[in-house]
């Protein structure tokens, strides 16, 4: 069996490999540094003792200020990461993540830039509730000048993460914290996943389900689950959530006829809608079934277990979805 | 406190000064006679303030500024020709017209943003000073904004975590006693801004804006501390914003005798004054502005040939890779 390692040690890696090669890495963020345990989920561990607390700065509570001084040290050449400890709290941060980093390079004329990397967990499933667990994904999808970067593994977050840095367009990157533990089979040092290519993560013949994130996992069980009733889906994992790899996703509704698309965020105005729309507009007439979503509740998410499960897009619901358009009549 | 100053500095302060004010009269004149037709943000009565601290700054030196930052880019060196035609929206302006006065960025002047969200220039800054710190380059950053903006949550975010690091950074703020329409003791409660740098731990230092020697000195102070590694200064400049909020705006909010005082004040020929008792010629003075005139026309030339933008801007510079159609 080849070596193993998990989500956690794989970015802690690719952090490691970029700051070794590159004095203008550093790391921003609350907690990162060793004094205060290097993160909170330990992502930077051990870097403060390679590198220095100069390049790993632990911060006040502060968001508008880590965001704010990554922009500027951007500004003037450095490659900045900035830890949001948790995606809710990018909503302290959203103007200068929204109005400067994502809008310097066009309202400069190109003379400007801000390669920096906002690293940020989230997740539903482990009761945090409401103010501790969004996916606000579309959010920043929606911002032109950003790119939004999930893994669903520890291999494409180590490449993604590599890619993410050497980027020199601000990348918001999500880690999900129920997938901190996955264990990949190690890619080795100097592993990257350009950012913008989606995955194919399992081939199929009468539907895709589209997805990114932990969601993965779930489409991967529902896809096993139904080749046991001889329906054949296909997984696309897109990594790179914005700008999405339109080709891969095309040509696999194409090819299927029938497109889910699955996230954690919640459905209403997601990335989803954009994913569906583009797909009717590129095939209507091709598809064998109307492109559907699915996604978390339209509510806040709950803390108490029962509760959350019932948030999170259901196992039997995806199935079912799948079964319904193979069954679609028109 | 007597105030000594290099006379080459004190001829350089005038020459910013005067550069500032004959392209605010330029612009005002442009609008009036509908040559130009741009929201506008007038600096009239702030001119020295940033003419005399950036006298006091290195070219390469960083700057951070507000929409209303005219006067900040321009005594930094921001070039004539690209900044009249920013200001106009045509492609041969600093950013191709995709800035505007907002936004005028120009790193070979130091000007790394504009910002026209008032307050959020000072985390900025202190990325830039943290640069510098990491490198050991030497260079200091400033930042310029107004009263009106020391009330949001950015300005106490930067400046406790500027003094927790000791960043080379000058926050300099330029009292014009308006957050937009908010007169000063509508908006603060604190007597003055500088108080503010106390409970930071900060230094900080309250000076007439308008003092060109005092001004510069302050300034000068405050660089030499930064690049010392002594860390942040927070200046408070007292000046007064002797228009509206923008060009054209109706200010009858700014109490009649309010603008008496200001006029009193006018930073434009208390400088002369300056000047002329530190045995400057009046024919020297007069032969500075003449030339500065005529690089003012020579921009606003500039500024009407150049070429609007074309519609492929608009694909360009979102990301480094030019976007789809």
């Amino acid at each position: 069996m080849s070596a193993q390692i998990t989500v956690t040690q794989a970015i802690n890696r690719a952090i490691d490999e970029a700051m070794a090669e590159d004095e203008g890495v550093i790391l921003l963020g609350e907690d990162v540094a060793a004094k205060q345990g290097g993160g909170v989920f330990k992502i930077s561990a051990g870097l403060t003792e390679k590198y220095g607390e100069n390049r790993v700065r632990a911060t006040p509570i502060s968001e508008q200020a880590i965001v704010g001084a990554c922009v500027g040290a951007a500004l003037a050449g450095f490659r900045p990461i900035a830890e949001i400890m948790l995606m809710n709290f990018v909503t302290v941060a959203m103007d200068q993540i929204v109005n400067h980093a994502a809008k310097l390079r066009f309202m400069s004329g190109g003379q400007t830039h801000v390669p920096l990397v906002l690293r940020t967990t989230t997740g539903v499933g482990v009761g945090f509730g409401g103010q501790h667990s969004d996916m606000l994904e579309a959010w920043f999808a929606h911002v032109p000048g950003l790119k939004v970067v999930t893994p669903s593994n520890a291999a494409d977050a180590q490449g993604l993460m590599r890619a993410a840095i050497a980027c020199n367009d601000p990348v918001i990157f999500i880690e999900n914290i129920l997938c901190y533990g996955l264990k990949s089979d190690d890619p080795g040092p100097g592993h990257i996943v350009p950012l913008g290519k989606a995955a194919v993560t399992r081939e199929g013949s009468d539907c895709s389900i589209i997805t990114y994130g932990r969601t993965v996992l779930d489409a991967l069980e529902i896809a096993e689950r139904l080749a046991g009733e001889g329906i054949s889906v296909e997984v696309i994992d897109l990594r790179t959530i914005a700008p999405y790899d339109e080709a891969t996703v095309t040509a696999s509704v194409e090819k299927t006829g029938r497109a889910l698309v699955l996230h954690e965020a919640v459905k209403q105005y997601g990335t989803g809608a954009e994913i569906a729309s583009r797909l009717n507009e590129k095939l209507f007439g091709k598809l064998k079934a109307p492109v559907t979503r699915i996604g978390g509740a339209f509510s806040a998410v709950p803390m108490a277990n029962a509760l959350e499960q019932a948030w999170i897009p259901n196992k039997d619901a995806i199935a079912d979805a799948v079964r319904t358009a193979m069954n679609w009549k028109g | 406190m007597t105030e000594t100053i290099d006379r080459d500095k004190l001829r350089d302060i005038y020459t910013r000064t005067m550069r500032v004010a004959r392209a605010d009269e330029k612009f005002r004149s442009l609008l009036m006679t509908g040559k130009l037709a741009v929201i506008y943000y007038t600096v009239r009565g702030q001119e020295l303030v940033s003419a005399a601290a950036m006298a006091a700054l290195e070219q390469d030196d960083y700057l951070v500024t507000t929409y209303r930052g005219q006067h900040d880019q321009i005594a930094k060196g921001v070039p004539l020709n690209p900044l009249f035609a920013e200001i106009a929206g045509k492609v041969g302006g600093t950013c191709r017209g995709k800035g505007g006065s907002m936004h005028i960025t120009h790193p070979d002047s130091g000007v790394m943003v504009t910002t026209g969200v008032v307050g959020s220039g000072l985390p900025i800054a202190n990325g830039l000073a943290l640069a510098s710190q990491n490198r050991g380059d030497g260079k200091v950053t400033i930042v310029c904004f107004g009263d009106g903006a020391t009330n949001i949550g950015a300005f106490h975010e930067a400046m406790n975590m500027a003094q927790l690091w000791k960043l080379p950074v000058i926050f300099l703020c330029q009292n014009n006693r308006y957050g937009e329409h908010t007169a000063f003791a509508d908006h603060t409660k604190v007597d003055s801004i500088v108080t503010r740098a106390k409970a930071y731990g900060m230094e900080g230092v309250k000076v007439d804006g308008n003092d060109a020697i005092l001004m510069y000195n302050t300034t000068k102070a405050a660089v030499d501390r930064a690049r010392a590694g002594e860390g942040p200064t927070l200046i408070e400049a007292m000046c007064y914003r002797m228009m509206g909020h923008f060009f054209g705006a109706d200010f009858s909010y700014m109490p009649k005798e309010h603008l008496a005082e200001m006029a009193a004040e006018d930073p434009l020929p208390r400088l002369r004054q300056l000047m002329l008792d530190h045995q400057f010629s009046e024919a020297e003075l007069d032969a500075i502005v003449a030339d500065l005139d005529v690089q003012m026309d020579a921009a606003a030339e500039f500024a009407a040939n150049s070429p609007l933008p074309g519609p492929e801007e608009i694909r360009k510079d979102v990301f480094e890779e030019e976007i789809a159609a």
